[in-house]
């Protein structure tokens, strides 16, 4: 239960949190700043490692060409092109990967295709300048760079 | 140290070698008038670049640094703006009040602005009743608040300048009885007599205890007085827009900001003129060479450097606090900081009356 304080109490109370306050921002004056100058700073950004800038696959074997990402994408921004071959030495069929086409416009980095791949193929880069002049050079295809 | 009085006084006598007493004179007032209001302009000016520097310093930011080194063109280009804005002039408003009321609080502004002493030699209105004057001045701002809200015919305007109002005129009083306390110590409301008697130690030192209760109280009635800090009710956006000065646009508008920031830099002078010395180096009674290499340091750098330590301390409290409801403002006003002063000026008494001062 909050303690009932008088008159003076009140004050002195008073008085001792407006200092606390004070002393909270005195010490924010003197901080270095959080100010990122972009352009002026790019050789030296640093950018914190789960930002969500685009979609990569650093290696291309690891994909099994499942399609879970494909089928958890709620844009459509993955499609994937896959066949079937015959393993000559065992004879069984695979599944294996053709092209995998990403659409960096229609993605809304909600990494829900990272999270649910079976083999950690993709992953997202924090390369973040993605501006281009034409739309088709957002539609990417990710295993053949 | 450097006495600005002998610049005047070979403008006065070269004046007079050729014309006589009469014009003279007049030529010399309009000197004075063109000097205080470029000082004016260049302290808006500088009032408002360190408000944005020191308001982005206390929030981790950088603040202005695009528009020219350090972004001190910033402010040139939002002059510039501001001046080339359109008047907008509101159908059903009452014109006359609506035009006069800038000029009302620009008007106490500049009449107070005068009164400070800037430096040795320069002081522009100094008479036996200064500090008297200085708050009679400041107080006929209200009444350009007043008008601007009454004028502009709308509720938020109208709702803000009577808060305002009401804020300013409480928060006059305990401005006014923390200055008495100085004056008890003084004897004189003279600027530069007040500035004369700081030679040995400033009052803040001179008075210890009462003295620094006063400074602080009128720290915060003065940021109360000028509308700022946790007190910036007429400007509560949620609820009044912007208050008094919800209609007003362009030029009107820039009168108003301006003498918002020369009021906040006015306070601050009266606080370093009153209580840390004006421009009256730090001199330590005794120490004769330590108060030798003291009085190097030009007078117009004192004043200046201490009163925008004032400024400073004013920013830090207007960026640390939330701003408080109307009945907090004024329950902290009546219920707290007249009492608390009114015994600080008996205890000043004491002090003075037993010589327990420095």
């Amino acid at each position: 239960m909050k303690k009932k304080r008088g008159y003076i109490g009140s004050l002195l109370f008073g008085i001792k949190s407006l200092l606390t306050g004070f002393g909270v921002t005195g010490k924010e004056f003197f901080k270095k700043k959080v100010t990122e100058e972009y352009p002026d700073n790019r050789d030296t950004l640093q950018i914190s490692p789960r930002f969500r800038g685009r979609l990569t696959m650093p290696d291309p074997s690891k994909c099994i060409a499942c399609g879970l990402c494909q089928m958890n994408c709620p844009n459509d921004t993955i499609s994937l092109v896959t066949e079937m071959i015959t393993d000559k030495e065992t004879g069984k069929n695979k599944k294996v990967l053709v092209s995998y086409n990403y659409d960096l416009g229609a993605c809304m980095f909600c990494q829900l295709c990272v999270n649910v791949c079976p083999h950690d193929a993709i992953q997202f880069s924090t390369e973040f300048e993605n501006a281009v002049y034409d739309r088709n050079h957002l539609k990417l295809t990710l295993n053949k760079e | 140290m450097f006495d600005f009085g002998i610049i005047t006084k070979w403008i006065h006598d070269w004046l007079l070698s050729f014309m006589p007493m009469g014009l003279a004179t007049v030529i010399e007032c309009m000197l004075v008038g063109i000097f205080i209001i470029l000082l004016y302009l260049v302290v808006a000016v500088i009032m408002i670049y360190m408000e944005r520097k020191v308001c982005a310093a206390f929030q981790c930011r950088l603040g202005p640094n695009r528009v020219g080194p350090w972004g001190t063109i910033q402010l040139v280009c939002d002059v510039i703006k501001m001046l080339t804005k359109e008047i907008i002039s509101i159908r059903s408003s009452d014109k006359f009040l609506y035009n006069l009321a800038p000029f009302i609080v620009i008007l106490a502004s500049v009449m107070a602005f005068s009164c400070l002493p800037f430096g040795r030699g320069i002081e522009v209105l100094d008479f036996n009743v200064g500090i008297f004057f200085l708050m009679a001045s400041s107080s006929i701002g209200v009444v350009g608040v007043l008008l601007a809200g009454w004028g502009s015919n709308n509720k938020y305007s109208l709702i803000g300048a009577m808060r305002s109002g009401a804020q300013m005129i409480s928060y006059e009083l305990s401005a006014s009885i923390s200055l008495l306390t100085i004056i008890l110590l003084t004897d004189t409301m003279q600027f530069s007599e007040i500035v004369m008697r700081q030679e040995d130690t400033w009052f803040i030192f001179k008075g210890h205890i009462p003295a620094f209760i006063a400074f602080v109280i009128y720290l915060i009635a003065g940021n109360a007085e000028v509308n700022r800090g946790p007190f910036d009710l007429p400007e509560a956006e949620s609820e009044l827009t912007a208050g008094f000065h919800t209609e007003y646009s362009g030029m009107h508008f820039g009168l108003f900001y301006v003498a918002e920031f020369v009021n906040l830099f006015i306070i601050a002078g009266v606080a370093a003129t009153i209580f840390l010395g004006g421009w009256m180096p730090l001199h330590i009674a005794g120490w004769e060479n330590f108060n030798a290499v003291m009085d190097f340091i030009p007078s117009i750098v004192w004043f200046f450097g201490k009163t925008l330590f004032v400024v400073w301390l004013l920013m830090w409290m207007k960026w640390t606090f939330p701003r408080l409801r109307i009945d907090q403002i004024l329950t902290l006003e009546w219920k707290y900081l007249i009492p608390i002063s009114m015994l600080n000026l008996l205890i000043m008494t004491i002090v003075v009356v037993f010589k327990l001062h420095f």
